[in-house]
């Protein structure tokens, strides 16, 4: 993919807007290559919203520059921008039929009745609304509603299809099939898909790449998988995905081990190198998921531990003060001996796993020497 | 209720089944059109006064509508109130997107300018628009229909406020995102006014129109003061016949008014709703 040209660039782009304390976007710089599927992800507030906004030429960048397809957009009006946005309420025109909604952009631009109508019955065959251009948007469902919207960005062709949280408005069910069907249309079609998200399942499911973005910045941008198991930072880490974080001291580093020890969680061993001083301080994120319950026999914690780190390490005690039964899985909230809370989850893998462990139980637990990340900030 | 058995009981919000309510809304709509009612009636009175029925009889809507000067004090109301409407709808929708959409300083000052023929007594607006018109010293013995710009300029002054409050009022439901994706599918600021916004006032524009009419249709006071002394008005035509004697050949014409004005209102509502279900315009 790097050598090809960035079907879209942002570079050093700066958005300040009148009377806010600090820049909506700050000095953010990205490179989207064309066929991708890109998702901006981050909280409310985070900036997002108004890089997407500017990328579409409804805002204006404080500084920096924005160049699509190689063409800086500065002089460029919205109407004039070789891409389409998907509004989060849809904008669907109320007043108009399906088919004139999807047809619009095209009326704009001139084209002729024949060809308006057969590309239409295209973009609406691709979204899969045929047979129903003759209905008024208020006779669809909101999922229908979207499709229409989509249909209506991609009759244009545009170089880059701009998504503002396209799934919010959308019931579970209709979003997770949704989330599979954009993929699949992005796969189709071969446009540049640019989704704005503040819901991490949605983009770790559809996205080829993720820039995670907090207070106008970006915390992170790499692949979903990347992101969920090599956080940068402890943003990242808590925001995409639930994580257990404890502060500690880094006592040894060398390329294959690691060791830092943990005054809420103990010690805690790893095997391979995470290139951070001799006694700094860092900080340890593990996964709910990546942590084994035992039974409340404790050698079993122990000698698993043993297996890939030196005796003492990965490895703590508790007992469960929590629990929520998830059906495909069992969240647990356990006070370490040390007082510090941590959370467990364990997959139900059969009819009768979840009797194990009750409240008050006293537990084990280990990980692997492999499952932490250390966090240098 | 027991004693009847079979009587589901009355909800709590079933008010149309308490009789305290029935009455209460009875009482309501007979206080409301018992002089709308009397008046129709008594136009149909053979008799040359109002009080005893004498008999039916329409001959005095025939009188009424060969009565030259209140049918041309009637065709000049009209006219006054055709224009008036349109200039006011127009005016008024300008001004309501300009408050709506802008944010400049002296705001504030604009909206309240906006609101004051609205809030100022009649009278001193008349008073306000006789003298504004005599020292303007407009020539005064122009031919119809331009003999009647002083009205309707007057006319216009208190109407199109109405326009503009009905108008914003309907642009606050009005979702931003419809304009910005019109403009994203490659629309000019003015193509997607036409083919956004505009359609989305639509329901505003008739209400507000509507009300332009009628405003100025039966207003007395302010056209009292503006009118000069060859364009008499309906409203003032009809005052000037009363002095004399409210005779059924005044209940004729204002049944006949009455008529017009349900007839128009009905027709306005009627295109409101059809658009609604063929365009959804909410």
């Amino acid at each position: 993919m790097s050598d090809k040209t960035p079907i879209i660039s942002i570079r050093n782009v700066t958005k300040r807007f009148k009377g806010a304390p600090s820049a909506a976007v700050d000095d953010v710089s990205l490179d989207i290559m064309p066929g991708e599927f890109f998702v901006l992800l981050g909280p409310s507030g985070c900036g997002k919203t108004t890089l997407l906004r500017m990328i579409a030429g409804f805002e204006i960048p404080t500084s920096g520059q924005i160049l699509i397809d190689g063409q800086d957009m500065a002089e460029v009006p919205p109407n004039k921008r070789p891409v389409n946005m998907v509004f989060q309420s849809y904008a669907v025109f109320p007043h108009m039929t399906v088919a004139q909604n999807v047809g619009y952009g095209l009326k704009i631009a001139g084209v002729s009745a024949d060809e308006i109508r057969s590309r239409v019955a295209e973009a609406l065959e691709l979204v899969k609304l045929d047979g129903l251009d003759a209905r008024m948007p208020d006779q669809l469902s909101g999922g229908q509603r979207q499709r229409v919207a989509l249909a209506r960005s991609l009759v244009m062709r545009p170089k880059v299809l701009l998504l503002d949280e396209p799934l919010s408005a959308l019931d579970a069910k209709l979003r997770a099939q949704m989330q599979f069907e954009l993929a699949d249309l992005q796969d189709k079609v071969g446009i540049t898909f640019i989704t704005v998200t503040h819901d991490q399942d949605e983009a770790l499911s559809m996205a080829g790449r993720i820039a995670v973005m907090n207070k106008g910045d970006v915390a992170q941008l790499a692949a979903p998988a990347d992101l969920y198991e090599y956080p940068a930072n402890r943003f990242v880490a808590d925001f995409v995905g639930s994580v257990n974080i404890f502060e500690g001291k880094l006592t040894l580093d060398e390329p294959d081990k690691a060791a830092v020890d943990c005054p809420g969680l103990g010690k805690v061993w790893l095997n391979h190198g995470v290139t951070g001083a001799h006694g700094s301080n860092v900080w340890v994120a593990l996964r709910p998921e990546k942590i084994y319950l035992h039974v409340p026999g404790e050698g079993k914690a122990v000698r698993a531990a043993a297996e890939d780190a030196p005796e003492g390490h990965n490895f703590a005690r508790g007992q469960i003060k929590g629990m929520s039964y998830l059906g495909d899985i069992t969240l647990y909230e356990i006070q370490l001996d040390c007082g510090a809370m941590i959370r467990v989850s364990r997959p139900n893998l059969s009819r009768h796993d979840q009797e194990d462990f009750t409240w008050d139980d006293r537990v084990s637990m280990h990980w692997r020497a492999d499952s932490p990340v250390v966090l240098l900030s | 209720m027991k004693l009847l058995g079979k009587r589901a009981p009355v909800a709590p919000l079933e008010y149309t089944r308490r009789w305290s309510m029935r009455i209460w809304v009875g009482l309501v709509l007979l206080f409301l059109y018992t002089p709308l009612i009397t008046l129709v009636a008594f136009s149909f009175n053979d008799s040359r006064r109002n009080i005893v029925w004498r008999g039916f009889t329409t001959k005095y809507y025939e009188k009424a509508l060969h009565n030259s000067s209140l049918m041309e004090a009637l065709t000049n109301s009209i006219t006054i109130a055709a224009l008036a409407t349109v200039v006011s709808v127009v005016l008024g929708a300008l001004a309501a997107v300009l408050l709506w959409r802008f944010r400049f300083p002296t705001k504030a000052a604009w909206e309240g300018a906006m609101a004051l023929p609205i809030v100022v007594p009649e009278i001193c607006m008349g008073v306000a628009m006789l003298a504004f018109f005599a020292r303007l010293d407009l020539p005064q013995d122009l031919p119809w229909p331009f003999d009647l710009s002083q009205i309707t300029i007057a006319h216009i002054t208190f109407c199109f406020p109405f326009v503009a409050m009905v108008v914003r009022s309907r642009l606050t439901s009005f979702n931003r995102e419809e304009e910005e994706a019109a403009k994203d599918l490659g629309a000019s600021e003015w193509q997607a006014f036409r083919d956004v916004l505009l359609p989305h006032m639509k329901p505003g524009l008739i209400a507000g129109a509507l009300l332009a009419f009628t405003l100025s249709l039966d207003d007395f006071v302010i056209t009292f003061f503006t009118s000069g002394p060859n364009t008499v008005t309906f409203p003032v035509k009809v005052y000037s016949m009363v002095r004399f004697s409210v005779t059924p050949e005044v209940n004729a014409a204002s049944a006949l008014v009455i008529a017009l004005t349900v007839l128009l209102t009905t027709i306005a509502l009627k295109l409101q709703s059809r658009m609604g279900t063929l365009a959804q315009g909410h």
